[in-house]
Formats: C-alpha cells, sequence, structure tokens
C-alpha cells in the first residue's frame, strides 16, 4: 500500500502552495508534501513580477508588458503572460491581505535598506508607505533592531530621491526586551497587547508605544516601522497604532527572519487547508520508483521509506537557496528525480570573478517544454507525469530581476492546474 | 539582508557544495558528541527562532539558534566553553528542528548540551536538580501510584501536600496531578489472555476481511507511562482496532520512552530506559513485527532522540521500524476509505478541538487528525491553530515555568474557545493535560474516535 493521490506536490515554498492550491480549485485531490520551512520565511513577503529585465533595464513601469520579449528560455515565457495573470488573480482571491491588484503598474515600495523597490503586490500593511505616495513620512527604528536604522534609511530614501520629506527616529522598545529579541517576540507583545512596564507602572504594548512615538511626531501623516507590526492581528495593531497617532501607519518589509513572509505562509496553508488538500510537512522526498512515469515517491522518516503514490507530480523543491538544485564537484543537479540540470562543464565558467557579476549558476535550474514537463539532455521530457514549477526552473535570474515570487506563483500556477486536468 | 539592496547578499556566493550533513551520522560509533560540523550548516537565516514558542515569551531565552549551532560554534573555537544556563529554559518541543531549511540537527544539540551542562554544572544537591530528577522518572512515580490509585489520587492532589511540593520541591500547586487509573493498560492485557487472544483476535478479523489466516500482520505496542497507568483507554483502543484489520498484537517490557529525560538533560537515566526499550523492540522487528506507539513523544523518542543520542545495539534498525498508531493504518491499510465508510453515534459524536503536538511535527503527523476525520460521519474536528500547548511534558510542571507555560498556552486556549466544540483531542498525554487544565474539556485520541468508527 501507499498513501494516494490524485496530484502530488512536492515542496511547500510559495511555488508549491500556489500549485496545490491551483489543482485542488481544479477539484482534484491533491497531497502536498514539504520537508522544511520555504524561503518564504527569509522573503521580504512582497510578491514581484518583473523588476528589472534580464539586462538590467528598469525599474519597470508594467512587468506584463516586458514578459513577450522575455528569452524563450524564460519561465514566464513557457506559461505565457495569460497564465502569470490568471495565477496572479488566484493569489489575489487566496490571500485577500495583499494589495496591488487594481493595476498593472509596478508599485514602487520603500525597503528597509532604504531603497526604493518596483514590486506587484505588497501587503495591505505596507501600503500607506507608497514612494509614490507624496506624503511626508516619519521612519521609527528601534534601537535594539540594528537592521532598521530609521535616520540612515531616511537618508538614503531622500538621496534617492522621493516625492516626500522623510526622517528617521529612534526609540527604545517598550518593556525590557532583550538585545537580540526576535521579531515573534514584539510580534507576540503587540497581537496579545500585554502590559510592558514603563517608569513603573503598567502599560498595555501598543499605547506603550504609541506613547513613545507620539512626541517625536512632528507633522508628518505618516509613520513606519520595521514589520514586527503582530503575526496573527497586524490589521487590528495598525489601527490601533494609527488612532492614537493620529497618521497612517505602516510597516517595512525587513530581511530574514520575516513576519510578512510568515504571515503569507500561514494565508496560504489555510487556503489550501480550506480548499480540502492534505498537507505533510517535516521529511523529505528521496526516491522514486519508474521509468517513463513515476509510480511512486518515498518519504524518508528516520529511516523508514513512506510509499506515495499519485497520478500526476509537481516538483517545486526550490532553487540552491531551497535545495530543490544542488552542485558538487562534478556538476550540478536535482536530487530528487535527477533531472537533467544545463549547466557549463567548466566550473570556473558557473561565476562571474566579480561578486556581484553576472553569474550564470543563478539560472541554473531544470529546463521544461511548454508545459513544464523537466527535459533530458536530448530535450526529451523525463517523465511524462512530472511538472516543475518555481526556483527548481532554470533560464532565469529572480534576484537580479526581481522575479522571483512571480514566477514560483504563475508556474505553480500552471503547474498544479494541468497536473489536475490530466489526472482527471 | 535586502534583496533590494543587491542580489547576491541573499544569494550563495558560490553554489552549495550538496556536502550534505547527516545528523544521525556525527559520531555514530562514540558517546562523545561533536555537533561542529552541523553547526557549519547553519547559514544563520533566523528561521529557527521564528518558530521558538519560548523565546516569543521569555525575554531571558536567547532562543534556539544561540542555543543550537551559537553555542557549538563557541564549542569550535573554546574547548573549556561552559554551556550557557539558559539551554533549561528550552521546553524541547522540537520546532526548531523541525524548521531549519539546512537541516541543522537543533534538537540533538540542546539535548546533548543539556546533558553536559546537568552532568558537569549543574549542583546535584540542588533542589532544582532533585525535583527535576523526580518529573523526569515520572515512570517510577506512576508504578507505584498505581499500586494504590484511589489511594495516589487523593493524595496527589492534597491541597497541604502540593503546597509544600511546590515550596520544597518547586512542582506547582497550579495543576491537578492526572489520575491514576484502577487497572493499568497491562492489568487490563493480561487479564484479557495477552497475546494469545489478540492472536485469536486477529485471526477472527482476517476471516471476517477475507484475508489469508496467516497473513503476516503483527505489531508491538510501546504503550509508554502514561496510556499504561493513566489514560489505559488509548492502549485498549489501539489493541481493539489493530485487531480489526486482522493485527495481532504484542505488548512487550517496556520503560519510560526517555522524553521527560531528555528534557531535563538526564541523559542517563534516558540511557538506561532506552537500553531496555531498545533490546525488546530489536528483538520483534527481527522477527517481522513493527513498534507502533500511540503518543507522540514516545514515538519521536523511539525514532529520532535514540538514535541521535545513543548508541545501542539494533537502535537504527528500531527507528526506521517505528510508526505512530494511525500513521502505520494510513500507510498499510486503506484508512482512508474506511473512516469515509463509517460513521460515528453515541458519546464520541462530537465536534472535537484538535490541538497538534509538538512532537508530531518532525513526524511530519501534524495534520493526520484534522485531514483522516474530515470525511468521517458525525463527527467535526478542528484544528486549534499550530501554537504549542506549553507544557513541553515536565516544563509546565515547573513553579517558576508556570506562568510562561501557560502565557504559550494562551493562544491555543483561545482557539479552543472559540472552536465549535467542547472536547479535546489530542496524541499527546501532557499536551492533553494543559488543553484540560486551561479549558475544562474532557480530551480524547484520535485512537478513541478510531475505535468507535472502525470497531463494533
Ligand atoms: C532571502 C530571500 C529573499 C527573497 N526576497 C524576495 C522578494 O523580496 N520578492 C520576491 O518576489 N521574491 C523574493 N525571494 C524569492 C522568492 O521567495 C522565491 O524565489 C520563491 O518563493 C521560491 O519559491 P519556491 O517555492 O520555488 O522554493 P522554496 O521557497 O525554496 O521552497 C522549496 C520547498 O521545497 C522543500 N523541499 C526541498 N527539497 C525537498 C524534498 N526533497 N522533499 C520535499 N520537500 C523538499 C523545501 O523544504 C521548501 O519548503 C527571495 C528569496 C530569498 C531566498
Ligand atoms: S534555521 Fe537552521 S540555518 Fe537557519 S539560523 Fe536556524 S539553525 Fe541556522
Ligand atoms: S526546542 Fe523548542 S523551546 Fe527549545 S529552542 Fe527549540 S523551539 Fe525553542
Amino acid at each position: 500500500m501507499a498513501i494516494e493521490s490524485e496530484v502530488l506536490v512536492v515542496g511547500g515554498g510559495l511555488a508549491g502552495l500556489t500549485g496545490a492550491l491551483a489543482a485542488a480549485r481544479e477539484g482534484a485531490d491533491v497531497r502536498l508534501v514539504s520537508y522544511k520551512q520555504s524561503t518564504l520565511r527569509q522573503a521580504s513577503g512582497l510578491v514581484d513580477v518583473l523588476g528589472y529585465t534580464p539586462d538590467g533595464a528598469g525599474p519597470l513601469t508594467d512587468p506584463f508588458e516586458a514578459i513577450p520579449s522575455l528569452p524563450d528560455a524564460h519561465p514566464y515565457r513557457k506559461v505565457g503572460v495569460h497564465t502569470v495573470r490568471e495565477a496572479l488573480s488566484l493569489f489575489d482571491e487566496a490571500v485577500p491581505t495583499y494589495e496591488g491588484g487594481h493595476t498593472d503598474a509596478n508599485a514602487l515600495l520603500p525597503t528597509h535598506g532604504g531603497t526604493v523597490k518596483p514590486t506587484a503586490r505588497y501587503p495591505a500593511g505596507a501600503s500607506a508607505g507608497l514612494a509614490s505616495d507624496a506624503r511626508d513620512t516619519l521612519l521609527v527604528g528601534i534601537e535594539e533592531m540594528v537592521d532598521f536604522d530609521a535616520p540612515h534609511v531616511a537618508a538614503h530614501l531622500d538621496a534617492a530621491g522621493v516625492p516626500f520629506d522623510v526622517r528617521g527616529e529612534t526609540i527604545r522598545f517598550p518593556g525590557d526586551l532583550r538585545a537580540d529579541a526576535k521579531v515573534t517576540r514584539y510580534a507576540k507583545l503587540l497581537d496579545t497587547d500585554s502590559e510592558v512596564a514603563v517608569r513603573g507602572r503598567m502599560v498595555p504594548a501598543r499605547e506603550a508605544l504609541a506613547q513613545r512615538v507620539n512626541p517625536l511626531l512632528e507633522d508628518e501623516e505618516r509613520v513606519g516601522f520595521p514589520a514586527i507590526l503582530g503575526d496573527d492581528n497586524p490589521g487590528e495593531i495598525r489601527a490601533e497604532l494609527s488612532d492614537r497617532l493620529g497618521v497612517d501607519v505602516f510597516e517595512v518589509p525587513m530581511g530574514p527572519p520575516s513576519l510578512p513572509g510568515l504571515r503569507l505562509e500561514d494565508a496560504l496553508f489555510s487556503a489550501l487547508d480550506e480548499a480540502g488538500a492534505s498537507i505533510e510537512t517535516g521529511n523529505p522526498v528521496v526516491d522514486f520508483e519508474g521509468e517513463d512515469r513515476i509510480e511512486r515517491v518515498f518519504i524518508e522518516k528516520n529511516g523508514a521509506k513512506i510509499p506515495n503514490s499519485a497520478d500526476q507530480y509537481v516538483l517545486a523543491t526550490g532553487g540552491f537557496v531551497g535545495k530543490g538544485v544542488e552542485s558538487d564537484r562534478e556538476g550540478v543537479y536535482e536530487p530528487v528525480f535527477d533531472c537533467h540540470v544545463p549547466h557549463a562543464s567548466d566550473r570556473y565558467d558557473w561565476f562571474e570573478g566579480d561578486l556581484f557579476g553576472d553569474h550564470e549558476f543563478a539560472r541554473y535550474g531544470v529546463a521544461t517544454d511548454d508545459d513544464l514537463r523537466p527535459l533530458d539532455a536530448s530535450e526529451h521530457s523525463e517523465f511524462e507525469n512530472l511538472r516543475a514549477a518555481g526556483s527548481v526552473l532554470g533560464g532565469y535570474d529572480f534576484a537580479a530581476e526581481k522575479s522571483g515570487s512571480g514566477v514560483s506563483i504563475a508556474t505553480g500556477y500552471a503547474a498544479g492546474q494541468r497536473a489536475a486536468q490530466e489526472a482527471r | 539582508m535586502s534583496d533590494a539592496e543587491s542580489p547576491s547578499e541573499f544569494d550563495p556566493v558560490a553554489p552549495n557544495t550538496g556536502e550534505e550533513f547527516e545528523p544521525v551520522d556525527v559520531f555514530p560509533d562514540s558517546d562523545d558528541f561533536d555537533l561542529r560540523p552541523g553547526a557549519d550548516s547553519c547559514y544563520k537565516c533566523s528561521t529557527c527562532d521564528t518558530n521558538c514558542p519560548v523565546a516569543e515569551v521569555d525575554d531571558d531565552f536567547p532562543g534556539p539558534k544561540f542555543q543550537g549551532p551559537e553555542q557549538w560554534r563557541l564549542k569550535q573555537s573554546d574547548d573549556d566553553h561552559d554551556v550557557d544556563d539558559s539551554v533549561m529554559d528550552c521546553s524541547n518541543c522540537m520546532r526548531c528542528d523541525n524548521a531549519c531549511p539546512s537541516g541543522v540537527p537543533l534538537s540533538q544539540m540542546h539535548n546533548t548540551a543539556r546533558g553536559e551542562y546537568v552532568s558537569e554544572q549543574m549542583d546535584k544537591l540542588s533542589v532544582e536538580y532533585v525535583r527535576n530528577r523526580i518529573l523526569a522518572n515520572y515512570r517510577t512515580s506512576a508504578f507505584f501510584a498505581s499500586k494504590v490509585p484511589r489511594l495516589a489520587n487523593a493524595a496527589m492532589n492534597f491541597g497541604p501536600a502540593r503546597w509544600l511540593m511546590e515550596k520544597t520541591l518547586g512542582v506547582t500547586s497550579e495543576r491537578d496531578f492526572p489520575e491514576f487509573a484502577t487497572q493499568t493498560f497491562r492489568e487490563w492485557w493480561a487479564d484479557r489472555g495477552g497475546q494469545a487472544q489478540s492472536r485469536e483476535n486477529a485471526r477472527a478479523a482476517r476471516e471476517r476481511r477475507g484475508l489469508p489466516a496467516d497473513a503476516d500482520k503483527k505489531v508491538a505496542y510501546f504503550h509508554g507511562c502514561y496510556s499504561n497507568y493513566n489514560t489505559p483507554e488509548v492502549g485498549k483502543a489501539m489493541v481493539r482496532v489493530y485487531e480489526a484489520f486482522g493485527y495481532e498484537v504484542v505488548a512487550p517490557k517496556q520503560k519510560c520512552s526517555g522524553t521527560p529525560m531528555f528534557a531535563n538533560g538526564m541523559l542517563d537515566d534516558a540511557r538506561r530506559h532506552a537500553e531496555t526499550n531498545v533490546s525488546s523492540m530489536a528483538d520483534l522487528v527481527e522477527e517481522g513485527y513493527h513498534a507502533i506507539a500511540s503518543c507522540t513523544s514516545c514515538s519521536m523518542a523511539l525514532r529520532q532522540e535514540y538514535p541521535e543520542l545513543f548508541d545501542i545495539d539494533g537502535i537504527d534498525e528500531v527507528a526506521e521500524n517505528t510508526f505512530e498508531a494511525v500513521e502505520y493504518l494510513r500507510i498499510h491499510e486503506d484508512l482512508r476509505e474506511e473512516v469515509r465508510e463509517a460513521e460515528v453515534d453515541g458519546d464520541l459524536a462530537e465536534e472535537f478541538a484538535y490541538h497538534a503536538p509538538c512532537h508530531s511535527r518532525n513526524q511530519g503527523l501534524d495534520r493526520q487528525a484534522v485531514e483522516l476525520f474530515r470525511d468521517l460521519d458525525g463527527v467535526d474536528v478542528e484544528d486549534v491553530g499550530d501554537s504549542c500547548s506549553g507544557i513541553s511534558g515536565t516544563y509546565g510542571w515547573k513553579e517558576e515555568k508556570y506562568e510562561k507555560s501557560m502565557a504559550i498556552g494562551e493562544e491555543m486556549f483561545e482557539h479552543m474557545d472559540h472552536a465549535a466544540g467542547e472536547t479535546g483531542m489530542t496524541e499527546c498525554p501532557t499536551c492533553a493535560m494543559q488543553m484540560e487544565h486551561g479549558s475544562g474539556y474532557e480530551i480524547r485520541h484520535p485512537l478513541e474516535l478510531l475505535e468507535a468508527a472502525l470497531v463494533e
């Protein structure tokens, strides 16, 4: 026996979650299996579709307009711009706390590094912070959180030429948090609105935070905090702070570990649960059986190999960071199904000497046909019932193009939907 | 780190070397652990920290990244580096272990560090040590208490005695001790006729199911302390469900799984118990039995902690052949279909507020009950969220940890309160205590529901 489903998705990052969701919405019996937590907890939580062209032109105003001119090997070209739009509609519906769907144009968001970044979808919590909005802005940093130095960020934004005045102030977070308190600690305090000691008096955390910021506010019309404003109830916390400060409040997306990424992960998992899919995380898929078709895969649990079988499979195990693509001295490979990964045979061609150069390996990943089926070295599909999605795919450099989440959502959607249709 | 500043900042500068770090194989032949290679595969993404329920409420706790890879790195540069005493505040929920994208063996690091701290740095005459040792050796107390269950139930929760225990031993008086059953599971099992009876029942079931009479269906039940002494109904449900599927059950000699001992750094105690368990299970595994546990911490101990911490003959074979009770049936039977066709009425036709124990996560079982019973008529099982219950075995029994334990549990209590039902469900006996303590609900085990659905 084996644990059975119609569609089995391997990998629980943005691509796998979207793929499973799309397949479940098609009515298939879907199972998602994932090893550990995905890169979503490290990503900013922003959904970029395309910020720059592969030649570095940009920032792009309209990512959809640019898609048809991308190289043939690019995953967006495989699925087509129409599918990219459909995939984003599914995302918008599944994650109603995100904004940006009202327009094709990229939004410009201030980052915690003080730059402005083009992105297609952003959490509602970031929306009052748009750089295209001309309202003057106060950024508030937390002394203990060294990766958001508000005055420094403000100076950078100013130098970048944002159309508003921006100032940064640093406060101590109310209550005696340890210097390296986790983002989840701040979030928990604000979620539960627990009391903290302020000059010998116990005050609810949200009120205490507003009290610290109030005297710093001059005539700015909005205040930005690092993204620590709650995990479970961010909307409620922003509303209360905004009320107490009398101005709009927003969050600036942060580097890893990222609360917006964590919230997005939760939202997608619950959408998937509602769609009736089954989800198992904690153990890797290590092996499979089958020649032209994958018959079943094996999940390894402490030495035991648990068989899982399905009609159709989706490979969404991530790139170098997610461990969906690996390399050793011999070359670059895809570890689960051993799909072919085209790469230069000479290791020295993988990267440029320059750290920030155009590294070839950044585009390494499996190559597919237009149906997202991985291709072997002679360009035949590896397995008739396997499709690949997300950063396990080659042909694009998500970091340089700012297309990471968009490619994962678009290809995840396409792979999941087609798998479900074929499983019928 | 921002992807906005420069892409190379979050991209690996060179491709991953592909050298897998195998936690279980770190020094397989030695008890003198060196986890530094594991520490080196940490790339500081802090994903583990975002999963730690203690760091979320405790301002003195530096979090799993510090407890694990950073501490082991410090040991790398300085062999005399003392283990930080904060390791005793880790509740051993193992959530960090389940989170790490890089496969760093965090809980193995914590367990080992805690063992070292307790054996080398903790005062053996301290009240804390004595208290922890008593709590960790629950089986011993339970063994005596079960001889006189009614007296024990009265005595253990006798107000003045509890006050004294809190004052002298630091065992919180806020909690009620679990009740001892008047007949233990093993007493029931023996009275019922032991293995011979089980063989007969299994044969009868195979006949009903049209299976060959000699089908190779046999399992060894690791019931653990709790379903033996406190909730024998869970053990009975396990036996009846398995027999109904045609499995012959044996209940081999066993001691505590060691879970409470790992959490308290009592590795010597844990090893003694593990030796008994491994030796009796290994013999059975050799004969073709699989080991089945109904408590997710017990199955976790046999599957992961034993091979990570001890080097005992047969330990890997036992780990590979251990399964959680419902999981095993999902793999070997068409459980989904049987559940879909079944219906529950009577006193278990309820709406359940289900909590997934932390230790079910590493085993990939945290959604099993909710998904399985989705299709069962007559019941509704609602997940009360992915927070930790906060009790973490002995953690929540300690007077100084009680408040934190309840603060961690708060989210679960709230969700239980919002859930439709007023009966709880979980696989873990200590989570069950916490659920009952915070909500007043009666708590059942998925096996009991399976029994109600599938066994007439
Ligand atoms: C630091 C960082 C910052 C980023 N910032 C942004 C941003 O600002 N905007 C943006 O649009 N994009 C960003 N991205 C990119 C984007 O998050 C990712 O490209 C995208 O989410 C990749 O998703 P994925 O599902 O393909 O892979 P991953 O997120 O890598 O997920 C892969 C999953 O597969 C699982 N897995 C791997 N092997 C196995 C196996 N053998 N069996 C079972 N499961 C397995 C892993 O455990 C993991 O859960 C960022 C990425 C990183 C790393
Ligand atoms: S999750 Fe793993 S890699 Fe990331 S900081 Fe923690 S131990 Fe290191
Ligand atoms: S085991 Fe649990 S309490 Fe301990 S460090 Fe890891 S997540 Fe925190």
